[in-house]
């Protein structure tokens, strides 16, 4: 037991080391600038096609599902602004997290830990390259911009989702639904949606570096650390979704 | 098998001065109060079976790995006492080839000799870079590979793209880890024959960490090899061998089948 908790605490002193780590070289020059552009690419662009999907999927089937509640008690106009606060104000910043997670958390771990194996991180330092701020850094920096951006994305097309499923049943014009969505909406409801996600894109960032720069030598290595860096990834962004719900509750 | 040319050695000049040095992980004690001299124009090949730490050796040379207690002198750094700056500006002197090559395999040969240069003299010009890595490529014979990504080279091939990848820095020091290690006997020849033309085209000093005694013997000046943690037996090829010890004769005669 007490091994345990030695363990335990040596782990979240080498996290801590990991993080303050993280802020020195953030703001310590040189700047790998086109590091950053290529991985925003990279968790951007590739993430594309399986985000447009299931945000599109999940625009469409809650408001399928939600459609029967809501007409029990006449009250099916009320769809559209149902779609718009539960999307906005939840579903678009969790499922954005949740699919990079898995996408770009997993590519993230694998990689990160196939070059640590390969010896390419020792080779990075002794050809006067600094691996940290070239690999870490940069992809944390990365998935904070683009998982925001993509989250926005999510939002539009979970959006564009929920209207075609309202139309397949009804008459709605698309200036009408649009112009009901906003209304339902606060400029702090897409500011909590902004925070939640650049929230969630470090944390993606943060846990699957670490996971990949520390993970243990060989082939074995390079599965734990993909399989850890989603699985850590997604339990700490659902934690993480628990306290920001209720720090908003708690303001307002 | 081609004879390796004379080279000056200056011998009153040492560039790797190891003292005392010694390294644990964990219970398993690698390297014990070793001492070891580089000089200045030499390859040193540095022999010993497989975990005796020969590795480890050259990590805590380069800053790698720091070593439990003992100083490592290189050129005028110790570099025990560097921090991380220190330690990066000493690291441009030392080319490291290491065991399985380390090339970057999501960038081209181009892209992969490139990168250490464009990061350590920033103010080249497009054609400087493209005139360096042609050159430093055409050293080890594989301009012909420049736009190939490290997956489509064979085994021999990445060996000789990773010690273009060191030289590229023009370092004084070169640090091979197992250079042979997994080639087939032709291809041990030419990597051989192409550490010699590094020693003599670019004036380095190096270690050459093997344990394939036709490459101790056509790469070193001097052998010297690594024995229960410490180096027992320093000397030229017939020097070492000409020994009963139990612990060398089965190496030679292993590697020679007599």
């Amino acid at each position: 037991m007490a091994g345990k908790i030695e363990s335990l605490l040596l782990e979240f002193a080498k996290l801590h080391r990991f993080l303050m780590r993280f802020f020195r070289e953030l703001v310590s020059p040189p700047f790998e600038f086109k590091e950053i552009i290529r991985q925003c690419y990279e968790v951007g662009w590739k993430s594309f096609p399986l985000i447009s999907l299931t945000g599109f999927i999940v625009g469409y089937v809650f408001t399928k599902q939600s459609r029967p509640s809501l007409e029990e008690f006449g009250a099916s106009s009320w769809l559209p602004a149902l779609i718009s606060i539960a999307i906005v104000r939840a579903l678009a910043p969790l499922v954005t997290a949740l699919i990079a997670s898995g996408k770009v958390g997993s590519q993230i771990g694998a990689e990160l830990s196939s070059m640590n194996v390969t010896e390419q991180i020792d080779a990075m330092e002794v050809s006067g390259t600094n691996p940290f701020k070239f690999l870490i850094v940069s992809r944390i920096i990365a998935t904070t911009i683009m998982i925001p951006v993509l989250c926005f994305y999510v939002a539009g097309i979970g959006l564009a989702g929920g209207y075609l499923s309202i139309i397949a049943k009804d008459q709605l014009s698309i200036l009408s639904y649009i112009t009901q969505v906003f209304e339902a909406i606060a400029p702090k409801d897409i500011f909590a949606m902004v925070f939640r996600a650049i929230v969630f894109g470090f944390t993606i960032g943060f846990v699957s570096t670490y996971v990949g720069y520390y993970s243990s030598k060989g082939t074995e290595g390079v599965g734990k650390a993909a399989n850890s860096a989603v699985v850590a990834s997604m339990f700490i962004v659902f934690i993480e979704e628990l306290l920001i719900v209720q720090v908003l509750a708690l303001m307002g | 098998m081609e004879q390796k040319k004379p080279v000056i050695i200056d011998y009153n000049d040492v560039v790797v001065q190891v003292e005392n040095v010694s390294k644990s992980f964990g219970d398993l004690h690698v390297l014990r109060n070793v001492n070891l001299a580089l000089f200045n124009g030499e390859n040193l090949v540095v022999l010993g079976r497989s975990g005796t730490g020969k590795s480890v050796l050259i990590k805590l040379i380069s800053g790698l790995l720091r070593p439990d207690s003992g100083q490592i002198r290189v050129l005028s750094d110790t570099v025990t006492d560097l921090d991380e700056r220190g330690l990066r500006e000493l690291r441009l002197k030392i080319g490291f080839s290491f065991q399985n090559s380390a090339l970057y395999d999501s960038m081209t040969v181009r892209e992969n000799l490139e990168f250490p240069l464009v990061r350590n003299k920033r103010n080249l010009t497009r054609a400087e870079i493209d005139h360096e890595v042609e050159d430093v490529l055409d050293g080890v014979g594989l301009l012909n590979a420049i736009n190939q990504m490290p997956a489509e080279l064979s085994g021999g091939q990445r060996k000789r793209i990773g010690i273009a990848r060191t030289l590229i820095l023009r370092p004084d020091i070169m640090m091979y880890d197992e250079p042979t290690a997994g080639l087939d006997p032709i291809t041990c020849l030419d990597i051989n024959t192409l550490i010699n033309e590094v020693q003599e085209r670019y004036q380095t000093s190096s270690i050459i960490i093997t344990h394939d005694l036709a490459c101790a013997k056509m790469v070193g000046d001097r052998i010297a090899m690594l024995l229960d943690g410490k180096f027992e037996r320093v000397g030229t090829f017939s020097e070492i061998f000409d020994t009963d010890d139990k612990r060398v004769k089965p190496f030679y005669d292993y590697n020679f089948i007599v």
